[in-house]
């Protein structure tokens, strides 16, 4: 029996990733890796890609990890990952080690999954490796400073798109990778945000009960990048999936299902100011852009209802 | 019990990987190296073989996924040329530096630009400083014979380094020989099980792997692994006893041809030697005091030992099929190592460089008759007049 998704059950587990970890104050990515080997009932083998996750969980001679972990580099999780479960598969073949049940996670930052990695995610994803990748998205290169990256959303200011006197922050939307995923037609797909725990966690059982690869797209805030105060960051996540930002779905088996339909879609402003990566498109000359952002949200909505057969 | 088998060196090294039968093969198709995992792909398709292959989207992850695979515990073979062995790169030091005893066939060939599928040495040459123990071998045989030797190596308590056995693309990849084949028992029997001592699927107890050093353990980390590699020289010679004893064919650190009585010698290493070896012979018949060294270890580097077998001579030449750009005179890896350590051990020989066989260029005994004809006149004048010179190219 699969132990109950509920809070009383799951805060009698120890948790995999230890307390003393040195991830920032109110970072999304310690709760989404929490909630997600909290989800999981069997053992866990984990890969790690260069980022902040990995450079705050494991300064030697310490580690936060007390499951199998490994790290390799920026690029590679998915196919470090794809060693781990092929060698698995090979072992127990041969009667080597007994059939257990495993499941393989590969966590990756927007960095190392959307742009660096990506080459080696959809070769995983085409490779049909029984593993599940992790992307915890907090949408820029936050571990080197705050870098746009592919997942940086449209307008937003970081050091590499910086809001500047003639350039009003990044000015291309982001790529969308859950839809490129799903288009490597794996069993599982899904968007997923923690502060809704519940989903996630349902989320991330579906991924590793899939017969084949699963990607899971987790938006994971970064106060220190996205400027928001460190006791807002579940606000911030909520308020990205309420104005459409980021809608949380799935695809599972080819059919797409919204998880989550906010009651009244809000205007992306009310995301947008409680940030302060976007405080520069508040001003006049910059109102175009708040414009843009909401045509880009509004298209991409409309689309993935359609895609969800709720339109 | 053996049979002779008329393969070339990559059908040689796949039926080492065959009959090692590794846990789990990750590789990536690139010329001259395809056939070695073309062939080993047959063997995983009829059945003669239970590895699990990976076929990898990229030589990065091709190493990528064998570093996992390793670091799982499996015994794990990969193979790559040139440009692959380029974009392994960055997971080569990784790999090494985890202590992954993982075993890599490159089959040598040029680097681009401008791209050259033919052999020289410039791909492993790049990769020297990498951590891994390098093997050269001068034909099919001696491939198919190290590839054996290497897991063993490799997966040594003492040692826990990954390994490159090296030859030349084309040239021994794709040359028919006379090989000799041992008993598949035997060769199961000789490279054993590997039993690793800290794998991620062991999950009673949690290895980290590949965590994150600061300026207070990172030097330790490297130190330990000059460690490593000091031991691998006497692990290397005693898996090289081990192979004698039960296959019949000796190996060392390097190989010398007529250079007891030898008064100028070239080091050269691979097929070349072969070729240099007529051209010893050749010229022995005329009276010429000539021999040979061929490097089969290049890492680690057996300077003192190397040394010795020369520091008789009156003039050493070293053939290099590699050029190490902007280092002293333009030279080549195996010079600038080789001079080094015949100045700090004190041989007091001149020594010249003779850069060959870039790109495939042909190397033919007449050539090297050349160079030991400069050699010869550097030992009765005592002078080099010219420290790097090129063989075979228009100027």
């Amino acid at each position: 029996m699969a132990t109950k998704l509920n809070l009383k059950e799951l805060s009698k587990r120890e948790d995999r990733l230890a307390p003393g970890h040195r991830l920032c104050a109110g970072c999304g990515a310690g709760i989404v890796v929490r909630q997600i080997l909290a989800a999981i009932d069997e053992p866990v083998v984990l890969a790690n890609a260069t980022g902040c996750l990995e450079v705050s969980t494991t300064i030697f001679p310490y580690t936060s990890w007390r499951v199998p972990w490994i790290h390799n580099a920026f690029e590679n999780a998915a196919s470090t990952m794809s060693g781990v479960e092929t060698a698995y598969r090979a072992l127990v073949k041969r009667g080597k080690i007994p059939e257990q049940n495993v499941k393989f996670i590969a966590f990756g930052g927007d960095g190392g999954t959307y742009d660096i990695g990506i080459q080696a995610l959809s070769g995983a994803l085409e490779r049909g490796h029984k593993m599940m990748y992790v992307c915890y998205n907090n949408e820029a290169y936050m571990n080197t400073g705050i870098q746009r990256s592919s997942a940086t959303p449209l307008g937003a200011n970081t050091t590499t798109s910086p809001a500047g006197k003639v350039i009003p922050g990044k000015m291309q939307p982001r790529k969308d990778l859950t839809a490129i995923c799903a288009a490597h037609n794996i069993p599982y797909v899904a968007q997923a945000s923690p502060h809704n725990w519940r989903d996630l966690m349902e989320k991330a059982r579906k991924g590793v009960a899939a017969d084949g690869p699963a990607f899971l797209n987790v938006l994971s805030s970064c106060n220190r990048g996205w400027r928001h105060d460190t006791s807002t960051t579940v606000e911030v996540m909520k308020l990205a999936t309420e104005t459409c930002v980021w809608p949380l779905y799935e695809v599972e088996n080819g059919v797409w299902r919204l998880t989550y339909k906010p009651k009244v879609k809000k205007p992306v402003t009310e995301w947008l100011e409680a940030q302060g990566r976007f405080r520069h498109l508040f001003r006049p000359e910059n109102q175009y852009m708040i414009e843009r952002i909401q045509a880009d949200v509004d298209g991409k909505w409309e689309r993935l209802l359609k895609l969800c057969g709720e339109a | 019990m053996s049979e002779f088998k008329a393969l070339d060196g990559t059908g040689a090294v796949a039926e080492a990987m065959r009959q090692i039968n590794p846990d789990v093969v990750a590789a990536y198709p690139i010329t001259p190296q395809t056939a070695i995992v073309q062939t080993f792909s047959e063997f995983v398709a009829d059945g003669l073989v239970d590895t699990e292959f990976i076929t990898v989207e990229s030589e990065h992850s091709a190493l990528s996924a064998c570093v996992g695979a390793a670091a799982a515990g499996a015994r794990v073979m990969t193979a790559t040329s040139s440009a692959g062995l380029a974009f392994m790169w960055e997971i080569l030091y990784v790999a090494a530096s985890n202590r992954l005893p993982i075993i890599m066939t490159n089959v040598n060939r040029a680097l681009s630009a401008p791209i050259n599928i033919h052999c020289d040495h410039s791909d492993s040459m790049g990769a020297r400083d990498a951590g891994w123990i390098h093997l050269f071998c001068e034909n099919a045989q001696e491939a198919y014979d190290t590839v054996i030797q290497a897991v063993r190596i490799a997966e040594h308590p003492d040692v826990l380094l990954p390994v490159m056995v090296l030859f030349d693309g084309f040239i021994t990849s794709h040359a028919e020989e006379r090989v000799e084949i041992f008993d598949d028992a035997w060769v199961k029997a000789f490279v054993g099980e590997y039993k690793p001592k800290h794998s991620l699927l062991d999950l009673d107890h949690p290895v980290t792997y590949g965590p994150l050093d600061f300026t207070d353990y990172y030097f330790e980390h490297k130190r330990q692994q000059v460690e490593a590699m000091r031991h691998a020289q006497k692990v290397i010679l005693d898996v090289a006893d081990e192979f004698a004893k039960t296959f019949g064919r000796k190996y060392g650190l390097f190989e010398m041809y007529r250079l007891d009585d030898a008064e100028v010698a070239v080091v050269v290493s691979s097929s070349t030697a072969g070729t240099a070896r007529a051209a010893v012979d050749k010229l022995r018949a005329q009276g010429a005091k000539v021999g040979l060294l061929k490097p089969r270890v290049f890492r680690p580097f057996p300077a003192q030992e190397m040394v010795a077998a020369l520091q008789h001579l009156k003039a050493v030449g070293v053939m290099d099929r590699a050029i190490s750009f902007g280092s002293m005179g333009n030279a080549g890896p195996l010079f600038l190592e080789l001079a080094a350590a015949m100045k700090i051990y004190d041989a007091g020989v001149p020594m010249a460089d003779f850069v060959f066989g870039l790109g495939g260029r042909d190397i033919v005994p007449s050539q090297i008759e050349g160079v030991f004809r400069s050699l010869l006149q550097i030992a009765e004048t005592g002078k080099v007049s010219e420290l790097v010179s090129y063989v075979g190219v228009r100027e």
